[in-house]
């Protein structure tokens, strides 16, 4: 889904407008970054991972046809390279593999032993708070590998599933299971870090 | 048989009702699915909560903004770009 300003951008850039390339690092660069640092092992990975994504974009531009929109060719090109630069480091501890929603949660006969605390009126500008970005970040980098990958481009980054099970190489059935671990793991974040206060 | 039959046809719990949520908001669920999961949450609070909770959970998790780093290659990068243009499709060393 092309955004509405990709075509005015689109054609400055193979205009060859210096300016609307500056805007075009400027508008994905930190989200690349972050997207990359769901894949690599480090920061600086992920920093030389964008840096060689961009050059790729300079010289793929002219043949972008914009069937996609500008943001997901590059994310694009970025996953591609994300991915074959190496995986992170496996954790010292790794967590477990289940979806944060104990099974203690729920009776013998699968109905909720205590129903989940119902979240106060004012629970959107709870949520704004810079903390809770914090959190989130936190929360998602604990994630196993495939979960944080599939839940940053897909939540954080707003990529349609055809598109992010394209890039992954992965069924939409699978990806609708990591997706469910994950935000069930982040809803499970936010639940107590909101009945602390 | 019976035992099958039975189990298509008795209603949801909360575990399962809880575990189709994704695919449900993903639309992944058949017709049928999606009218015995909405069933069992138009009579249940904590499942219709829960709804509830994972869609503030997802609209957050969009609403997260990266963190603002210098961009300490930007320059050189537009530099890239304007040579890359001004020695046509070729470039730079192609």
């Amino acid at each position: 889904m092309p955004d509405s300003d990709d075509g005015d951008l689109i054609g400055r850039l193979r205009a060859g407008d210096g300016q609307a390339f500056a805007e075009l690092v400027d508008r994905y660069n930190a989200s690349m970054i972050r997207v990359a640092s769901a894949f690599v092992p480090s920061r600086a990975v992920a920093e030389e991972v964008v840096q060689d994504t961009w050059i790729g974009v300079i010289k793929g531009i002219g043949r972008f046809e914009g069937r996609s929109s500008l943001k997901t060719w590059i994310f694009r090109i970025l996953v591609n390279r994300a991915r074959t630069t190496g995986a992170r480091e496996p954790r010292s501890v790794e967590l477990d593999t289940g979806d944060g929603l104990g099974a203690d949660r729920f009776t013998a006969g699968g109905t909720w032993r205590e129903p989940p605390a119902p979240w106060s009126d004012d629970i959107d500008d709870r949520l704004s708070a810079p903390e809770i970005a914090t959190r989130i970040r936190e929360t998602v980098e604990q994630l196993p590998d495939s979960q944080r990958q599939v839940v940053t481009l897909r939540d954080i980054e707003g990529l349609s599933s055809s598109e992010v099970c394209a890039m992954l190489g992965i069924s939409e059935g699978n990806q609708r299971v990591l997706l469910h671990r994950a935000r069930t793991r982040v809803r499970a974040m936010l639940e107590q870090d909101l009945g602390e206060k | 048989m019976v035992r099958l039959l039975s189990a298509w046809r008795r209603d949801l719990v909360c575990r399962d009702a809880v575990a189709l949520m994704t695919d449900y908001l993903e639309g992944a669920l058949s017709p049928r699915q999606r009218a015995r999961l909405e069933r069992h949450l138009a009579g249940c609070d904590g499942c219709d909560e829960y709804l509830r909770q994972m869609r503030l959970t997802i609209d957050v998790l969009g609403r997260v903004e990266p963190e603002d780093l210098p961009i300490e290659a930007r320059d050189e990068l537009v530099e890239l770009f304007l040579r890359f243009q001004a020695e046509g499709d070729d470039g730079p060393g192609a």
